[in-house]
């Protein structure tokens, strides 16, 4: 098991490397460079030569990236070129921006779903669930663009209830953002619910299809017990995977969102970074999110494999 | 022992079609179960005797409904109770032993949990009374280490010992009437002896009456005092045991009977026409008329009623019945089929073949070093000689259908040489092989509803093989499929058909015709007939007889059904864990003296007769790999001499009659010993 982690772990770290690599060869290949990008016009003289000795631009490619990769591997992103402030600094409150908006969806959206999949399967065809299917299909299908301007013109708008965007420091305390957030998370679950509720639904029918849950029944099992105790278990099962998706999705910025409600998150300084051809920036910005994914991706392997008796026995025999 | 259970009463369950019309499944079909008795329900697939033996326990599948009638246990009616009375019921009055229990069994919940569920519900006992109780009923469906067993996991659970733990999980609530739902159908023909025989000695021992419900007359015939027969979800026959198996007076039971392929019978077994017709699609007259040979005009307009007549003890459904009685010698007979001509050429050959699914780890695959020293299949030699039926035979993970694999190119061998026509080596891997050669080996798969493309017509199926390997197109590869069509007896107009509207044994003809399509030299069948109902198993089996003594093909034949086996091949070689036991002539193999695993495996067969005992001479253990020396049957041989067999791989020995038995037991004194 420990030895699986371990080879797991490996795994995410190779990843990690070649998207290094991938992220560093693809700035290098672009015509010009981070300097000749970031200076346009005034891209010569002086003020270029500068910008070269500063990024270090002038020394071996290979040697740059052994420095820059280096430098990473201890926390150390180096120089933003707009701000010429620390990588680090930028990213700093970014990060717990966008941390506070993502976890304060999963811990509304997530629960919401899975008990909103269930209802839809065990009423599967009836009233509740037509109701439900039907507003999780729009929340689907409408564009995250649409349904939070929709939110700003009804809620901060027309009712006036909550402010329309956000405009706080990107440094703001925790309570500060916590007012603030309301109307991106809901725009954010809508979607998120939505998905997953989905997906739990299709799962919780199948298994109420299955052969287990059959015995079950002619064995004498209550109804509730039986959804507890052989439904459920074996239908969430398969969820993970989703979920750990969409926790990804969130923690890496749900861009869109963040540009509409201008919230100060990672997602946002995506969109800037790369408009301001910060291309420090983007590279740090591109492992960060690359190991987001990898890294909660390798925890929702090893909670299926702890939670799957058939998995978890196969792995110990081997 | 009159006292009536469970009766079933003029019940028709059906669904509502999408053209709005009720069909139903179920007929009017009405019997009682009386304490104490054993009672089988047999039918063929889609005969409605899974939907009758649920309703008897008071459940109806999603989208069916009861139409009328009422399934009265202890005079209650247990259609018309809730919920909170059935919960009562189930479990503890009636309990279900499902068909599949490694489906049936709820993955993430350890054995004992399950057990120890059905005895909260429905006793009274405290914790340790509970675990007392656990290993209790453990122990008598005699599953090794009950202590250990509770606290594992049903997949940790070889399939015997899993329908095991769901008879000890019925048990549990000490129920009146116990449901079993083809309890042993999906185990090896051993695991299948011993699970049956643990049912009969739990029937004679508790008292409780059974309603077993198969299609597998061989089964049904040792456990049941009273057989009921259904067809299209009606019962036509019902009776004591004896006379059903013995004296069948319903043409459809006496059909099936006939159909079943006989260990003692050489032959092929004569077949139905035809096959059951679908639910809704019979509007008058009897619902067998199409298949019958005694129907006359009568059968055509009226349907019968269920009659009873008092000299047999027997319900019958059937206007000319008389006609039957005393017919019973017929059914013993069979088809004789040509047998090959021994002087032919040999066309493939495999040489010291193995065959290891062990992957070879990287490291081992840089330094070229054989990582596994005991392959899954080992040191197969055959010789197969042009225009014969060559069986491969063995329980699950015998290696027959890997043999098979390596054969057809889809699976490396490990080591040896596989040769074909004039000792020709035909690489083993599937990309090196010329076209020519991949045409002259064909591939019949288990299951033609995952071997046809659901997309394609039966047209597009069949042009394939012939635009690939022949350039055929337009008018002439029309007339070539529909020659192939006609070859598998199916008329021209199947071609616009999809599978989906194809029976089972429709579409195994289809799969059959796309073999031949490539006019090949070798076909290999790979359990060809075991996803098809016994009545249309003796029409494929029919079917590919008579294509090779027309077109002169060889097959090489996997099965687990040693009775299909004797009943389709010239020779046989008996496979466990992959090393070959015995191989000869059919007629040979299925005499004395025999491999000891040859004799376990015979012993074993369930024929549908009452009269003959399966003979259990070894325990029903799955091994998971083979011994890496010695013998490979050395864990199971009921006749094990010493030392010598867990050492030394016995040596082959050839008897009069020309088998070949590998075992250090003197061929002589083996035939001594199993007389």
């Amino acid at each position: 098991m420990l030895l699986l982690i371990l080879k797991r772990i490996g795994l995410g770290l190779i990843t990690l490397f070649i998207v290094s690599l991938i992220t560093f060869v693809g700035v290098e290949v672009l015509p010009g460079d981070a300097c000749t990008t970031y200076l346009e016009r005034e891209a010569y003289g002086t003020a270029l030569d500068a910008c070269i000795k500063r990024l270090g631009l002038d020394i071996p490619a290979y040697e740059r990236y052994l420095d820059w990769a280096s430098n990473v591997v201890r926390g150390d992103f180096g120089y933003s070129l707009s701000g010429e402030m620390p990588i680090n600094e930028v990213l700093g409150p970014r990060v717990k921006n966008s941390l506070v908006l993502a976890s304060v969806s999963i811990l509304i959206g997530i629960p919401l779903a899975i008990v909103l999949g269930i209802i839809t399967a065990l009423w599967r065809d009836k009233l509740p669930d037509i109701m439900i299917s039907t507003i999780t299909i729009f929340s689907m299908t409408i564009p995250e663009f649409i349904s939070a301007t929709l939110l700003i013109l009804i809620v901060a708008i027309w009712l006036g209830w909550l402010p329309g965007i956000v405009i706080i420091p990107s440094d703001a305390t925790f309570y500060e953002l916590l007012s603030n957030i309301i109307l991106p998370v809901v725009a954010i679950s809508m979607i998120m619910t939505a998905h997953m509720a989905r997906m739990v639904r299709s799962s919780v029918i199948q298994v109420m299809a299955s052969d287990y849950v059959q015995m079950a029944i002619l064995k004498g099992v209550p109804y509730w017990k039986m959804v507890f105790r052989h439904v459920l278990p074996n239908a969430l099962l398969p969820a993970i995977n989703v979920v750990a998706l969409t926790i990804a999705w969130l923690l890496g910025g749900v861009v869109v969102t963040e540009v509409v409600f201008n919230y100060p998150g990672l997602g946002r300084l995506v969109i800037e970074s790369i408009s301001n051809r910060d291309l420090p920036v983007v590279q740090a910005l591109a492992i960060i999110l690359a190991s987001i994914y990898v890294g909660i991706n390798l925890i929702a392997d090893l909670m299926t494999l702890m939670l799957n008796p058939r998995l978890k026995s196969l792995q110990i025999r081997k | 022992m009159n006292e009536i259970i469970e009766s079933v009463k003029n019940l028709s369950i059906g669904f509502n079609s999408q053209k709005g019309k009720q069909i139903s499944i179920l007929r009017n079909v009405s019997t009682n179960i009386k304490k104490g008795e054993t009672v089988g329900i047999v039918g063929e697939s889609g005969s409605g005797k899974s939907t009758l033996a649920l309703a008897m326990m008071g459940y109806i599948k999603q989208g069916l409904f009861p139409l009328k009638g009422e399934c009265l246990f202890k005079s209650e009616d247990l259609l018309k109770m809730s919920s909170r009375q059935l919960e009562k019921i189930r479990g503890r009055k009636i309990a279900m032993i499902p068909q599949n229990a490694g489906q049936a069994l709820t993955p993430n919940l350890k054995i004992g949990y399950q057990i120890d569920e059905a005895l909260r519900l429905h006793t009274d006992l405290n914790k340790t009374e509970r675990d007392k109780k656990i290993s209790e009923l453990l122990n008598k469906v005699r599953l090794p280490s009950p202590e250990t067993m509770a606290f594992r996991y049903p997949h940790e659970l070889s399939g015997g010992q899993q329908q095991r733990v769901a008879v000890a999980m019925a048990l549990a609530g000490k129920p009146d009437l116990l449901l079993l739902d083809e309890p042993t159908t999906g185990l090896d023909v051993t695991t299948q002896a011993h699970v049956l025989e643990l049912l009969r000695f739990i029937a004679k021992d508790t008292g409780t009456s059974m309603i077993y419900v198969s299609h597998d007359l061989g089964a049904i015939a040792q456990v049941s005092d009273r057989i009921v027969v259904m067809y299209a979800g009606e019962i036509v026959l019902e009776g004591p045991a004896r006379k059903i198996l013995k004296e069948p007076i319903h043409p459809y039971t006496y059909g099936l009977l006939k159909s079943i392929p006989k260990l003692s019978l050489a032959g092929l077994p004569a077949s139905m026409p035809g096959s059951q017709p679908q639910p809704g699609s019979i509007n008058e007259g009897c619902s067998f008329y199409d298949r019958c040979n005694l129907a006359t005009d009568n059968c055509k307009k009226n349907s019968p009623d269920l009659e009873h007549i008092k000299e047999l003890d027997t319900n019958v459904r059937c206007f000319n019945y008389k006609e039957l009685i005393n017919q019973n010698n017929n059914l013993q007979t069979s088809i004789t089929k040509k047998s090959n001509n021994s002087e032919a050429n040999e066309v493939l050959k495999l040489k010291d073949v193995s065959i290891s699914y062990a992957k070879q780890k990287f490291f081992d695959q840089l330094l070229n070093k054989i990582s596994d020293q005991n392959p899954t299949v080992k040191d197969i030699n055959i010789d197969i000689k042009k225009g014969e039926t060559i069986a491969l035979v063995g329980e699950s993970g015998s290696g027959k259908s890997t043999i098979l694999k390596s054969i057809a190119g889809l699976l490396k061998t490990k080591d040896g040489q596989i040769k074909f026509e004039n000792d020709r080596i035909l690489s083993s891997d599937l990309k090196m092989r010329n076209p020519n050669d991949l045409r002259a080996i064909q591939l019949i798969f288990q299951n033609p509803d995952e071997s046809l493309n659901p997309n394609h017509t039966v047209e597009q199926i069949l042009s394939q093989p012939l635009k690939l390997y022949f350039n055929l197109s337009g008018e002439e590869l029309k007339k070539n499929i529909i020659d192939l069509l006609k070859k598998v007896r199916l008329g021209e107009f199947y071609m616009s058909r999809y599978p989906r509207q194809l029976s089972g044994g429709e579409k195994q003809r289809v799969a059959v015709a796309r073999a031949f399509a490539a006019k090949p030299d070798i076909i290999l069948c790979d359990e060809v007939t075991s996803a098809l109902d016994v009545s249309v198993q003796a029409a494929v089996l029919n079917l590919l007889q008579q294509l090779k003594e027309d077109l002169g093909t060889t097959y090489v034949f996997v099965s687990h059904d040693l009775a299909v086996v004797r009943a389709i091949s010239d020779r046989v070689a008996v496979l466990y864990q992959g090393r070959l036991c015995e191989i000869g002539p059919s007629q040979n193999v299925y005499k004395f003296p025999s491999h000891p695993y040859t004799e376990v495996l015979l012993g074993a067969v369930l024929e549908p007769d009452p009269d003959i005992k399966p003979k259990l001479v070894a325990e029903d253990i799955v091994e998971e790999k083979p011994p890496e020396k010695g013998c490979s049957f050395q864990g199971r041989c009921p006749r094990k001499i010493g030392d010598i067999c867990n050492s030394e791989v016995p040596p082959w020995q050839i008897g009069e009659n020309g088998n070949a038995i590998r075992c250090h037991i003197n061929i002589e004194e083996l035939a001594s010993l199993q007389q």
